[in-house]
């Protein structure tokens, strides 16, 4: 949560530290960026190569959508970052209960 | 704002109560409504048990006695309990993390004003051709085929007061986590804070499944669908899933709060730290967590399988672990201890055999295979009065004569406390205790009435005689805050002596503002650090200055008006009134007017200046 801006009317922010920070964020912005393509490209190409079985594309896809997922909060939201626990606890939290209704509907709810 | 110290016509102080947005005034609102439909849901159970008392007995109908049941438990849990929980965490929990107001002032005063409206509508039932009749849980089947409006009222109704209640809890959630004073770190948080913060984050995820429940059943009855229509394709079950994932949530959302009350009367009654401060920190996130495992043990004899009752068994049992830890640390921290047996003390202390009750049947419930034996009986019905009245209630009781100084500058009066206290136990456990063997014996839960020569009658009159006692206890209390405000005798900061956490460090009732300085919090019972040490006061951790207040504002109850005057519109539109359609739409107009007034007009409060603040300084500002 914290601020990023290089100009922010503190006289004391180490510019040099700030410019070496985003320019380490920005490399990892584009590492994350090219994974993810490479990630649905692999998942396109499951689907599309034919061969395999749908018992195990379904499941690959369903862990490289994690990982998409993973990706996108960690590195373009920046959850990775400082002052995140209290927002990424209720998340995950929310995430289980979720999980578990759905996991619910899918085996003890009958019709 | 500064008429504060005035005396103001009746008309004034009803206008400032319709508007306000402060934490302490809304408190108040909460308890006076909750406690009014907790009257209502007594008088509820008082006529459940003059119908049963004998045999035969036609004090009401049948059909009339489905309606007073499912309102008895719509009305206690949902418009009774909730809203007196709320009371005391609106009342409390920003004094304790030493903030000024909650983030959200007029969110909390919509929160309210939403609850109020949902509950007034849902009671309105009894004058509009008759309550819900199929019980609280209002089991899709059963609800679908009920005739009349009962059903429409009761999901409408709480779908209502239910976003009030989200909303209010991710206001608290906003306050614990961005809002504490300095100083005030998550482990130097009173429990009661705690219990206010795990609570609002089960609120925050147990109330959508609720709305989309009740949002489908909405659709059934009002608007054609067939979501629970079995013979259409429909699902009933997922029903009672959607509901207890909310249910069981629920009834941890009042029995956490309750832990907190007690948490913090043992510390301040037994003048000792409470012990064991982060293994009940602990607990707590565990049973917060745990309740949302547990929910299928209310549908053991649903069919949902071996393997699913099986995990739901253990999971409910594991729960068991966390509570006994708190119960054993309440018990160390009376140990050694030098107690004072005030009312608020009587009731925590019989608070632990009374729960620990029911927390027993409890575990006996969740084991799968006997659940076929005590479902659907009065033992069911045994367990969560000994859970709800043994817990939440006798919290309630507590907290009311615990922090009633602190809201109104005022102290009940002990004497009759101790009797309120002594009637409502004694009445209590004679109404629940026999209502185990009742259930054993074979008596089954939600009928109106039984036949002579089964072994019922003793029982059901001794049970019966004793709903009496809690209402007798309960008119002491009524009584006892008539004659308190009537003497009306004000008392200082720390009305109890003992007081331990921020609340008790400032005037009571507090200034609008709360804390003329935010204070410095050093450790765990943050006031008593100071007292132990000499000082009278908080050292303040900001030198004076102007402080930025919410104005009070009219739209929180004109939003939860039009949706009240809605609800109308949609429920009477199923039989073709040609006036329910515009009813629905003005409804609707005027809570989006409302939102939309609110949100183009820019209100960006008030500040009171410095100088205000020192003209009103009795003993000096620190710097």
């Amino acid at each position: 949560m914290a601020n990023h801006e290089l100009n922010s009317g503190n006289p004391r922010v180490d510019i040099e530290y700030r410019r070496k920070k985003s320019k380490e964020e920005m490399r990892y912005q584009i590492v994350s960026f090219t994974m993810m393509l490479f990630l649905t490209f692999i998942a396109f190409g499951m689907v599309a190569a034919k061969g395999f079985s749908h018992w195990f594309t379904v499941p690959i896809i369903l862990l490289l959508a994690v990982v998409q997922v993973i990706f996108q909060l960690y590195y373009f939201m920046h959850m990775n970052q400082k002052g995140h626990e209290a927002p990424s606890l209720f998340l995950f939290t929310g995430l289980g209960v979720g999980l578990t209704a759905i996991l619910t509907f899918m085996t003890i709810v009958w019709w | 704002m500064s008429t504060y110290a005035q005396k103001k016509g009746f008309g004034a102080t009803l206008w400032d109560f319709l508007t306000t947005v402060d934490h302490k005034k809304i408190a108040i609102l909460y308890l006076i409504a909750g406690g009014f439909f907790f009257v209502v849901g007594g008088l509820e159970a008082m006529f459940i048990r003059i119908q049963l008392a004998v045999p035969n007995n036609d004090f009401v109908s049948a059909g009339l006695y489905n309606e007073i049941m499912t309102m008895h438990g719509t009305t206690m849990i949902f418009l009774a309990a909730m809203p007196l929980v709320f009371a005391f965490m609106n009342a409390v929990m920003p004094l304790q993390i030493g903030a000024r107001d909650v983030a959200f002032p007029f969110v909390n005063a919509l929160g309210f004003w939403l609850f109020f409206f949902g509950g007034v509508f849902l009671n309105l039932s009894w004058f509009l051709g008759g309550a819900p009749d199929a019980g609280w849980t209002s089991y899709a089947s059963l609800a679908i085929a009920s005739k009349g409006h009962g059903v429409d009222f009761y999901v409408l109704g709480l779908q209502i007061s239910g976003i009030g209640t989200l909303i209010g809890g991710i206001n608290f959630l906003v306050t614990i986590i961005n809002m504490r004073a300095p100083g005030m770190t998550y482990m130097r948080m009173p429990l009661f804070t705690w219990s206010t913060f795990v609570t609002s984050a089960l609120i925050l995820f147990a109330f959508p499944p609720l709305t989309v429940g009740l949002v489908l059943m909405m659709f059934d009855r009002l608007f054609g669908a067939n979501f629970f229509e079995v013979t259409m394709g429909g699902n009933t079950v997922i029903w009672e899933h959607l509901f207890w994932i909310f249910g069981h949530p629920e009834v941890y959302i009042l029995i956490l709060p309750a832990f907190g009350i007690f948490s913090e009367t043992f510390a301040i009654f037994s003048r000792k730290r409470l012990f064991g401060y982060s293994s009940m920190v602990f607990a707590l996130v565990l049973i917060g967590f745990l309740g949302f495992m547990v929910w299928a043990h209310h549908m053991f004899t649903t069919g949902l399988g071996p393997v699913a009752n099986a995990i739901f068994a253990v999971a409910t049992m594991a729960i068991g672990v966390p509570t006994g830890i708190k119960i054993f640390n309440w018990l160390f921290t009376m140990w050694g201890g030098s107690v004072k047996f005030t009312t608020p003390m009587l009731y925590a202390v019989s608070f632990i055999p009374s729960f620990v009750a029911g927390g027993v049947t409890g575990v006996m419930l969740a084991s799968a295979a006997a659940d076929y034996q005590y479902h659907d009986t009065y033992f069911v019905v045994a367990h969560f009065h000994y859970v709800i009245v043994g817990g939440v209630v006798l919290a309630i009781l507590a907290g009311t004569h615990l922090y009633w100084p602190k809201m109104f500058g005022t102290m009940l009066n002990e004497t009759m406390g101790k009797i309120t206290f002594t009637l409502f136990l004694i009445g209590f456990h004679l109404t629940f205790f026999i209502q185990h063997f009742l259930g054993l014996w074979g008596m089954p839960r939600r009928v109106f009435t039984y036949l002579p020569g089964q072994g019922f009658e003793t029982a059901n009159m001794v049970s019966t005689v004793g709903a009496f006692f809690m209402a007798v206890g309960v008119i002491v209390l009524l009584i006892n805050i008539i004659v308190t405000s009537a003497r009306n005798v004000r008392v200082g900061n720390d009305p109890w002596g003992d007081g331990r956490t921020l609340e008790w460090a400032i005037p009571s009732p507090p200034p609008f503002y709360n804390f003329k300085q935010l204070p410095l919090v050093r450790g765990l019972d943050a006031y008593w650090l100071e007292k132990m040490e000499g000082k009278m006061a908080m050292t303040p951790a900001e030198p004076i200055g102007d402080i930025h207040m919410p104005n009070a504002s009219f739209l929180p109850f004109t939003i939860a008006l039009g949706l009240f005057i809605a609800a109308f519109g949609a429920m009477y539109h199923v039989d073709h009134k040609p006036w329910a359609l515009p009813v629905m739409v003005i409804g609707l107009l005027v809570t989006f007017a409302s939102m939309f007034l609110r949100s183009v007009k820019d209100d960006h409060g008030f500040h009171i200046h410095k100088e205000d603040l020192i003209e009103k300084t009795d003993k000096g500002v620190e710097a």
